[in-house]
Formats: structure tokens, C-alpha cells, sequence
């Protein structure tokens, strides 16, 4: 039987992976969201899992709202990278220094 | 056997979340992502959460992922360039995630979450829903969420055309407002002139 603890196992090992992720393609931003986007997910299976043991449905109506929001996040983000790349010809993290911050 | 399922699911989880960040071509990456996630709808599945594994894979794998590949393959990206300082910065990455995953295992392990302590939730009847169930909850007590969540992805929408939208002078293009707008006057022209004699000459 699989108890509560690997689920939240697997979730904890899925989140370590994109911080990794994260830390080792600092430079494209296009991994860096599709390492958020892992982050998501793993956040999502503990909601679940914990959803399926507490016998609740409100951490499943929770994943529902993460979905949308990590949907809206992904399609705001990539116009940002399109709109940036037009401009710039380049997606490294290293030249997005235009505002001097 | 409900075992064994579990660890073949979180075997492929793992490795395909380890090729993402790891792959040299991001179309590559893209590709496992999708993998990713249809592993885990799997494991969603596995805990009774059927609508959210549907839902996974028809809007995240057939939307979102597939916006992912259309940038990725539009944008011309130099990957050598990008790749530049992977093995500095996996020094400090790996050590910190491994951390971090002792520390979350700590926390979560089977000695405050196994099942001595969480019993394993009764099976639900035959005829439960799941789907049913969830749209219950989330048109009665959560329809305030759900409509802010409306509000999100219109605002998302605009936005991302917004950005992405741009006047370009070269491209010809019409004008339906001008064309509807436009009054007999500002194409036609009458001139009233007299007749042309003869010309004695041509005959």
C-alpha cells in the first residue's frame, strides 16, 4: 500500500529537481520557466495527495486555481520572451541588464 | 502491485523532470516536459483525482506545452552561448537541491506521514464521481475563485496580446472602418467643362 509520505517523497524530490534546474540554466530563459513550471507540478501532487489521504476535495478545487494561474503565468511570460527576443535577438539572461538594476 | 505501478510511474517522473534541465536542445526539453507531465497525470490518476489528470493532459500538454514548442521553434537561439558556465553553476545547484531534498525528506518522511500514521482513505462507492463532486464544490462554495479565475486569463489574454502586438508600416493592410466611412465625394469627381469643337484638322 503507498502511503502518504512517498507522494509528498516524490513531490519533494520533483521540486529539488527544478531548483536545480533553475541553478544550473541560469542563462536560458526558456528552461527557467519550464523549471517553474516542474515547481508547479510538484506543489500540485502534494495538494492531491494530501486532497486523496484527508478525504477533502478543497486541495483539488486549489490545483484547479493553480492550473489556471500557472497557464496564465506561462502564456504572459513567453509574449515577454517573444517581445524581448524581437528586440534584442538574444534570450540570455546575462543581456537583460537594460534597466541597470 | 498498486505498488510496483506507483514506483515504475515515479521512476519515469524523475528521470524525465532530470532530462529537462539537462538537454542540450530546448525543443528536446520541451519534449520530456510533455512526458512529465503525462507521468504524472498517471500518478493523479492513481490517487483518484480524475478530472485533474484529464484536465492535465488536455490543457497542459495540448496548450500549454505546445505554445512552449511553437516560441521555442520560432525563436532562432543559439544554445552553445546559453550553455556557457552549466558545469560551474551544477556545483553549487546539485549541492543546494540535495540539501533541500534531505531537509523536505525530514519533514515529509514516513515517520510523520507513513501509514501508521495516515491511513490509506476507504475506496468510494461504484458509482462515485469525481468530476462530479469537484464541479459541486467549485460552482457553490468556491464560485467566487472560480470567477476571479475567469478575470485571470481575460486579463492574461489581453495582456499577452498586448505585448505581442505590433503596428508594422511595411505590411499592407485595410482599413474596415475607412473603407465603411468612405462618401461618393471622396472617390468621384464630376467636372463640368464645355464640349470640344471639332477639329478641322483630323478630317
Amino acid at each position: 500500500m503507498i502511503a502518504l509520505s512517498d507522494f509528498l517523497i516524490l513531490g519533494a524530490v520533483l521540486f529539488c529537481i527544478s531548483v536545480a534546474g533553475i541553478f544550473i540554466n541560469r542563462k536560458n530563459v526558456i528552461v527557467l520557466l519550464m523549471a517553474i513550471e516542474l515547481m508547479l507540478l510538484a506543489v500540485n501532487m502534494n495538494f492531491i495527495a494530501f486532497s486523496y489521504y484527508m478525504n477533502d476535495l478543497a486541495g483539488q478545487v486549489f490545483v484547479f486555481f493553480i492550473l489556471t494561474v500557472a497557464a496564465a503565468e506561462a502564456a504572459i511570460g513567453l509574449a515577454i520572451l517573444v517581445v524581448w527576443f524581437r528586440n534584442r535577438r538574444t534570450i540570455n539572461v546575462e543581456n537583460l541588464d537594460t534597466l541597470k538594476g | 502491485m498498486e505498488t510496483l505501478i506507483f514506483y515504475i510511474f515515479s521512476a519515469i517522473l524523475i528521470a524525465s523532470a532530470l532530462a529537462v534541465i539537462t538537454v542540450r536542445n530546448p525543443v528536446h526539453a520541451v519534449l520530456f516536459l510533455v512526458l512529465t507531465f503525462f507521468t504524472c497525470a498517471a500518478i493523479w490518476l492513481m490517487m483518484e483525482a480524475e478530472f485533474l489528470a484529464i484536465t492535465l493532459v488536455l490543457v497542459y500538454v495540448g496548450a500549454v506545452m505546445v505554445l512552449f514548442l511553437f516560441v521555442v521553434m520560432m525563436l532562432d537561439i543559439n544554445i552553445s552561448v546559453l550553455r556557457e558556465g552549466f558545469v560551474k553553476n551544477a556545483y553549487v545547484g546539485i549541492p543546494v537541491a540535495l540539501i533541500v531534498v534531505f531537509e523536505l525528506v525530514a519533514v515529509v518522511g514516513s515517520d510523520r506521514f507513513g501509514l501508521d500514521q495516515v491511513p490509506a482513505p476507504l475506496a468510494h462507492a461504484a458509482d462515485y464521481s469525481n468530476t462530479k463532486e469537484l464541479g459541486r464544490v467549485l460552482y457553490t462554495e468556491y464560485v467566487y475563485a472560480f470567477e476571479l479565475a475567469a478575470v485571470v486569463l481575460v486579463v492574461a489574454i489581453i495582456a499577452a496580446i498586448a505585448l505581442t502586438m505590433r503596428r508594422r508600416p511595411d505590411s499592407k493592410y485595410q482599413d474596415p472602418s475607412a473603407q465603411v466611412r468612405v462618401r461618393r465625394n471622396d472617390r468621384l469627381r464630376i467636372v463640368k467643362m464645355a464640349a470640344e469643337k471639332k477639329n478641322k484638322a483630323s478630317e
